[in-house]
Order: structure tokens, then sequence, then C-alpha cells
């Protein structure tokens, strides 16, 4: 979603070791992943040592990279591999229930709060303790939605390139965005329905 | 379909209805259910709203931290492009 123009880089000068094409790739896509790493992990340390893992496995496998995805895509799915990693080997207890593709059945997702705070100004709903409640939102998603999430909605990865990094169906992808949207919802308006509450008792 | 049964089939397209890529005739769908349901109209304009806010903030550069870039040129021995 940045806004940043990404140049054109040659496949050929990457596959054959070309130092100076590999800086002007980690130096265009080094930001993106970054923030998907601090997005997902919240911890500078935990999302650097994900961009240099991201950047290292880039290096080394370049040269098998066939094309079947964007090079952006394929990025994106070694970071978000690194992430899961990481996610993984802090909570060794975690098993792949969390992560597997097949649990996205069974689940209640039914919105339960119903306070439209839409009127709220932009400038409050932006303000930066409500970025920082957004942030903290997304920490509080199930990391299988919160990596779909992260990857459609601040990357702006269509559902097809989203499926592809995460070898999910696009069905998969679709639930997941869906119940992360809603989840979010619910987690916003908690935060915004207490803003109201207050404005309206200021008056 | 029971106004309850109707509300949950709704959610079910409501990621679509939200990025535009709904067809119009599931569109108008609901468009007349939420005109006589108070719940849903509200559950579509947060939900609106929180992909809205979250867009707004990912529309901002993502920038790496001086010293982040200058730890990642040097783990990958790029060090001498560090300058640029």
């Amino acid at each position: 979603m940045s806004e940043k123009v990404l140049p054109e880089l040659s496949l050929d000068a990457l596959k054959s070791g070309d130092r100076d094409e590999f800086a002007r790739l980690v130096d265009a896509y080094s930001g993106p992943i970054y923030r998907l790493a601090m997005k997902m992990l919240g911890d500078g340390q935990d999302a650097e040592d994900v961009l240099q893992n991201t950047f290292l496995n880039a290096f080394k496998h370049i040269r098998s990279f066939e094309g079947r995805s964007t090079l952006a895509t394929w990025l994106y799915r070694i970071a978000a591999n690194e992430a899961l990693m990481m996610i993984r080997k802090q909570r060794p207890e975690t098993t792949l229930t969390d992560t597997s593709l097949e649990d996205d059945e069974g689940e209640d997702y039914s919105p339960v709060q119903f306070v439209d705070w839409c009127c709220l100004p932009e400038d409050e709903l932006l303000s930066s303790e409500a970025r920082s409640r957004l942030d903290r939102a997304i920490q509080r998603l199930p990391e299988r939605l919160r990596i779909v999430f992260i990857l459609r909605d601040l990357e702006g990865l269509s559902i097809e390139e989203t499926s592809q990094a995460l070898d999910l169906s696009q069905t998969a992808v679709k639930t997941r965005l869906l119940r992360a949207r809603l989840n979010l919802r619910e987690q916003l308006s908690s935060y915004y329905g207490e803003r109201l509450q207050n404005r309206s008792k200021a008056k | 379909m029971t106004k309850s049964a109707e509300c949950k089939s709704l959610l079910e397209s409501l990621s679509d209805y939200v990025d535009g890529t709904l067809s119009e005739e599931l569109c108008e769908e609901i468009q007349r259910h939420v005109d006589k349901c108070q719940d849903c109209r509200i559950v579509v304009d947060t939900l609106q709203k929180t992909v809205y806010l979250y867009h707004a903030t990912a529309s901002e550069p993502a920038d790496v931290p001086p010293n982040v870039r200058e730890r990642l040129f040097r783990s990958l021995n790029l060090e001498d492009y560090l300058c640029n």
C-alpha cells in the first residue's frame, strides 16, 4: 500500500548475483517487509530478525525463483513464513491448529457490538492513541487471520497474490479476511464506542 | 428467510461488498436488508470504516529506521551500498 514507486528490477541480474541489483531490491522492499514483520510480531527486534532472514533467504534462493508469482509476492511469501516460524518458536506449545488450513469452520464470528461510531471526526479516528489501538487490535488477531489481513489490507496484495504468498486457496483467504475484518470491527467498536460515550458526556 | 438467517447470509458477502467486488444484484439485496435492519446497517457502516482506517494508515510510506537498514545491509554483506 506504500506510495513509493518501485523500481524496475532485472531478474536476470538478480539471478546472476549482481550486487547492485540486489541492493536495489533490498532498498525497494525492505520498508514493506519490515512493516509486515512489525505488524505481525509487534516487536522491533523480532521484526528486524525477520527482515534480515527474508533477504538472506531471498539471496540464497533467487536462482530457483520461477516467476510463478511476482517478485514482490515471492518476498512476502518468504517474510510471512519467517514471521510465522518465529511465532511458533516463541510459543512451542502452539499446535498447528492455530495456523492450519482446516480450522476456518465452527467459529462464531457474528457481530455483537452495534454502536455506530462512524460519525466520530477523522482526527479522532486517526489520533495517535487511536493508531496504537488499531495496531494493538491487529496483534490480538489469531495469526492465521492476522497474516491474511496484513497482506491484503495493509500491503494491498490481491486475493490471488495473498493466496499465492500463503499457499492457501482463494476461498480460505476470503474467509479469513472476512473474519479478521469482523474481529477488528468488534475491537474498534469497543474503543470508539467508549470515545463516543465520552463525547456525549462532555456535551 | 427469517430475519436472523438473512443477517447471517448478508455477513458472508460483506468483504466483497466492502471491496466493491460484489455483483450488483447482491449489492441491492444488501441495501434492501440494511434499509430495514438497523443492526446490520451499523455493522456494514462500521466494517467499511474499519477497513478504510487501516487502508489510511497503510497508505503512509513504510520506512525502515536508519540503524535497522544499516544492520540489514551489513548482514547481507552490502555495506558498501550504505551511503546511497
